[in-house]
Order: C-alpha cells, then sequence, then structure tokens
C-alpha cells in the first residue's frame, strides 16, 4: 500500500531536557493535524517513554517525524534510533514490569499500548529503532 | 537550579506544577517536599496537577513515591486535578497509582485532607 509522506522532520534526543522538546513537538505537529485530546496524550506520552530510553539506554540518538497518509487516512509516524547497546531479549523487554535499569518496566510496553503499530528492530551491538504510528 | 515553588498553607503544603516537567525537575520536588515536610511539621501534601497534560511513568512513579515518602514523614498526600485525557492514559499506560489519593480539585482535596488530618 502507498504511504505518502506529507511532512517530516527530525530532532536530536541526546540529554533528559530533549525528552521534554520531543514530547512538545510531537504535541505541535499531532494538534496541527486535528488529532483528538485522548489520542494526542496518548501519543505524546508514548513519545516520551521511548525518548527518554533512548536518552537513558541508548545512549542518546534521535526521534524521525513524518505525518502520513495511506488510503486517505493521516497518521504520525515516529521513529526513535540509537546506536546504543540494542536489546538482547526483546520478548523479554516487552513484558510488563521487566527492567534492566531502575524504573517501572511499564515504558516500552506502556508505549506500545499506546499506539496503533509499534515496531522494534534491535539486536546485541546494532543499536534500537523503534517506530510507532498513531493514525487520526 | 529550576526548582518548583512549594507553599504553606497553614498546615498544608500545596504545590503547583505548571511547567513540562523533565526528569530532574520532578526528582528535586521529591526532595524539596520532604525537606520541607520536615521542617514545617506539615500534616498534609496537596499536589495539584492540573496544568500537566501528559503524565509519563517516570511522574508517575515520582507521584507515587511522593506520596509514600510523605506518609512515611506523617503527612498525607492528595494528588489534585488530574485531566481526564491524562488519567485515560495513565490506566492504558499500566499505572493505576495505587496507594495516592486523589480529588478532582483542590477545593474537594483540601476538605478530604482536613478530614484525614482531623481524625488522627
Amino acid at each position: 500500500m502507498n504511504v505518502n509522506v506529507n511532512q517530516s522532520g527530525s530532532l536530536a534526543v541526546r540529554v533528559e531536557q530533549d525528552v521534554v522538546l520531543a514530547r512538545q513537538q510531537a504535541r505541535k505537529i499531532a494538534s496541527e493535524q486535528g488529532m483528538r485530546l485522548v489520542d494526542l496524550t496518548k501519543l505524546v506520552t508514548a513519545v516520551s517513554e521511548l525518548a527518554r530510553n533512548t536518552v537513558v539506554y541508548g545512549g542518546g540518538g534521535d526521534m524521525d517525524w513524518q505525518v502520513i497518509e495511506q488510503s486517505g487516512r493521516i497518521g504520525l509516524r515516529m521513529l526513535f534510533r540509537d546506536e546504543g547497546p540494542g536489546i538482547a531479549d526483546t520478548r523479554l523487554a516487552l513484558t510488563d514490569g521487566w527492567t534492566s535499569g531502575s524504573g517501572l518496566g511499564l515504558g516500552l510496553t506502556g508505549a506500545r499500548r499506546l499506539v496503533d503499530e509499534f515496531d522494534l528492530d534491535t539486536a546485541p551491538g546494532q543499536g534500537t529503532r523503534i517506530t510507532i504510528t498513531r493514525w487520526i | 537550579m529550576e526548582r518548583i515553588p512549594i507553599l504553606q498553607m497553614g498546615e498544608f503544603l500545596l504545590v503547583t506544577i505548571q511547567v513540562d516537567m523533565h526528569d530532574q525537575l520532578a526528582l528535586n520536588l521529591q526532595e524539596d517536599l520532604t525537606d520541607r515536610i520536615s521542617r514545617t511539621s506539615a500534616r498534609g501534601v496537596l499536589i495539584d496537577i492540573s496544568a500537566l497534560d501528559m503524565v509519563d511513568s517516570f511522574i508517575g512513579r515520582m507521584i507515587a513515591s511522593i506520596s509514600g515518602l510523605s506518609r512515611i514523614m506523617d503527612a498525607e498526600t492528595m494528588v489534585v486535578g488530574m485531566q481526564p485525557a491524562v488519567a485515560i492514559t495513565l490506566v492504558e499506560l499500566g499505572l493505576t497509582l495505587p496507594g495516592v489519593s486523589t480529588a478532582l480539585n483542590v477545593e474537594r482535596g483540601m476538605q478530604v485532607l482536613r478530614k484525614r488530618v482531623a481524625g488522627r
């Protein structure tokens, strides 16, 4: 299926303050596209979780965002990428309550629940790429 | 360093979070609040989050931990003013804030706090 990219951009996610900028950017794009408040809040929260993971576990990276159009639907797609250590056991990482750090273990699984599409691409030593999509 | 102001109202402390919190700010608040509870012997803490348009797992954890900490220090915490969209998102995220008392707004939260403190 054809996916048109209507708008796109990129944002560095290196330090903790960038997490705030990432969610502000997500909020701005989502509200420009007329996303409903509840959906927007879910997307922004997912962005916050993933951006924090990028900083804390990935050692910093980038967030690429796109406004896409597919079969008449508009959606927001975000890619979080880092060159960090990667995730060895993705099944475990996507288990509620499991954490390799000191968090609650809700970041990855919670973010997955808050969006329509979630794709995790990672391997040890290969960095992590997470793509999320929320349709409007 | 950036700080969230803590106001004293009689035996209660009032915190109104009005900025998009980054993690360090949330951690500072936790430290400042416990310090103020201990210095003022406050019996209750009201945290007004009506201006927060997002609560993620980090901020949620900070709120839960402030609530637990203040209980240990003999003060009750009420989290007030959570926006409906934030509440829906939190539950979906998997964070139900067990042990955290909530009220719809500052006024209702204050009423509950007064009752609780009077009952002790």
